[in-house]
């Protein structure tokens, strides 16, 4: 097929997806906090508020759309355009699963496999910090400008631990490339532990793991580390200004980012699509077993309802798992679907990292952060590459 | 394409550039100049310089220039106030840039005449990997004092900025 077509075509799946993911992330983050401090969350519109998200889309397009008068009218709106663009942007590198092979028509489940996809990666998170700097700065607000300022900061602090907790396991992959990054954390040891980076020898990966996902939490700006947004300091910190889809783009840009940064924590340290255990041990038939197991127990409850409306709604969600499970056993669909279950598994796991993480820990002050990245995340990052580099120069031929 | 990729990045980091001179916000400046630090790793990736283009991209775009701006809305500096210029700087400027110009051409094409045009995606060297071989191999001496060039510079710059404290 025309290279140009099929990439135009992958550009609006990849697209179509991820937007409905950022959507129902945050019906998902209002859900799981809701519950950890008891209470129901959203449930009005929809059934279990599942029509919430497409709720706040219309919410937010028809609110009114101002522009304060005091703003610097160029760089207030090229702030929040800058932050959601190179926000989107970065999805186009991450792989989600294998090639697909149906007869003659081969192509790769990623938008482009550039062989220097992490720089990449960490470039666009570099160049992102300008629009929540320029968003403070333009709104001409103190609020706004301190919280830009205390953005940019934290953002240039956690780069570095961050930049150098990927160097370690790129030191034991040796490639740059996502897809060869995941083919490189492929097999097993002793036939049932993966070789994922945070497993692998010579020196596993966990203490890199760790200084990544806590960098990311303050890359993206969230629970314990989003100053820059604090209310009882900031108001709302960088877009206190911004209202109707202007907010939108910023809101949409943080949950983009932390998307892209658990795709890259799954690359990078948990084996991407590689199963957690080997296809020998029923690894194939897990997503299966899954499925049926939650259609089976919806059925359950659709027979025995607790409430009037589970007799209805309950059969057929239980006969739509059932349905996912049974799609999972057909052979060559599910050499597609397989491995992006075990992506989207992992992506997902640490998605509700997040969510626990924003519903359990209070947020951190100023200098409580900045001597945290400084003293404590970047040392450990250092010796923590030392150590790697040294254990793969004598280990290696 | 390439050419016309070449074409419109060039013709972008051409545009800032003049922009950069032009604005008189310090902060439009430092935007335009990242634009042209933006089309510049575009231009070096049409080379196939990949490495390069993303070290373009992290280093000067992502890290330097987040500085720059930085600095820029921390000292919250104001509209540049152009003075009053002279008179033959206004009536002579142009023209000796025009001149200055022509004669670094001049230069460049005597020393270092074109022998045939530059060819798109022929350069293969622009990986991570033979930039790295050629770093820690033929040019190890320049590379290590390079870093500890660096390493005075950062100690420098700390004893600096205590001295100005205490």
């Amino acid at each position: 097929m025309n290279f140009f077509i099929l990439s135009l075509i992958k550009a609006a799946v990849v697209a179509f997806v991820l937007l409905t993911t950022l959507a129902y992330l945050q019906w998902i983050e209002r859900k799981v906090i809701a519950h950890i401090q008891l209470r129901v969350g959203p449930r009005r519109v929809g059934p279990h508020g599942l029509l919430q998200p497409l709720a706040d889309v219309v919410k937010l397009m028809t609110k009114e759309d101002m522009i304060p008068s005091h703003v610097n009218k160029v760089f207030y709106l090229l702030a929040p355009f800058l932050a959601v663009t190179f926000a989107l942007i970065s999805i186009s590198v991450i792989p989600f699963g294998t090639e697909i092979n149906i007869g003659s028509f081969k192509t790769a489940m990623q938008l482009t496999d550039l062989n220097i996809g992490v720089l990449f990666i960490l470039g666009l998170s570099g160049i992102g910090v300008y629009g929540v700097a320029l968003a403070g700065w333009a709104s001409n607000n103190k609020y706004s400008l301190l919280g830009g300022l205390r953005s940019s900061a934290q953002m240039i602090s956690y780069e570095l631990p961050m930049a150098l907790a990927i160097a370690a396991p790129l030191l034991m992959l040796n490639t740059l490339s996502f897809r060869q990054l995941v083919d490189a954390q492929g097999g097993y040891y002793l036939g049932f532990i993966p070789r994922w980076a945070i497993f692998q020898g010579p020196f596993p990966q966990i203490i890199s793991f760790g200084l990544f996902v806590v960098a990311a939490f303050a890359e993206t700006n969230r629970v314990p580390f989003d100053l820059p947004e604090a209310e009882n300091e900031l108001v709302a910190g960088f877009h206190t200004e911004y209202s109707s889809m202007k907010f939108a783009a910023f809101f949409m840009a943080e949950y983009a980012n932390m998307v892209t940064v658990s795709c890259v924590a799954t690359l990078l340290f948990l084996g991407g699509w590689q199963p957690l255990f080997p296809p020998q041990y029923g690894a194939n038939f897990l997503p299966s077993l899954i499925f049926a197991a939650g259609g089976l127990v919806s059925l359950y409850h659709g027979i025995n309802p607790a409430r009037p409306f589970d007799r209805i709604t309950l059969p057929i969600t239980g006969i739509v798992f059932l349905g996912i499970a049974a799609v999972f056993l057909v052979p060559i669909v599910s050499t597609i679907l397989l491995p992006l279950f075990w992506f989207a598994a992992k992506v997902g796991v640490i998605l509700f990292l997040y969510i626990w993480v924003r519903g359990t820990l209070p947020r951190f002050r100023y200098d409580q952060l900045m001597s945290f990245a400084w003293t404590f995340m970047f040392p450990l990052a250092i010796v923590n590459l030392f150590v790697t580099g040294l254990l793969v120069a004598l280990t290696s031929k | 394409m390439d050419s016309i990729l070449f074409l419109i990045f060039a013709a972008i980091a051409v545009a800032c550039a003049v922009n950069l001179v032009l604005q008189k916000h310090p902060i439009s400046s430092a935007l335009s100049l990242i634009g042209v630090m933006g089309s510049l790793a575009a231009l070096y990736l049409l080379l196939g310089g990949e490495f390069i283009a993303a070290a373009q991209l992290i280093v000067y775009a992502g890290a330097i220039m987040v500085l720059f701006v930085f600095v820029i809305m921390l000292l919250n500096a104001g509209t540049e106030n152009v003075e009053h210029k002279r008179l033959w700087s206004r009536y002579l400027g142009v023209p000796l840039l025009v001149a200055l110009l022509g004669f670094v051409g001049y230069i460049v094409q005597k020393v270092l005449p074109l022998s045939e045009g530059v060819r798109f995606g022929t350069f293969r060297n622009g990986s991570p990997l033979e930039i790295g071989k050629a770093l820690f191999t033929s040019y190890l001496l320049p590379f290590e004092v390079t870093s500890v060039l660096i390493l005075v510079a950062i100690l420098g710059a700390i004893v600096l900025a205590r001295g100005e404290v205490d």
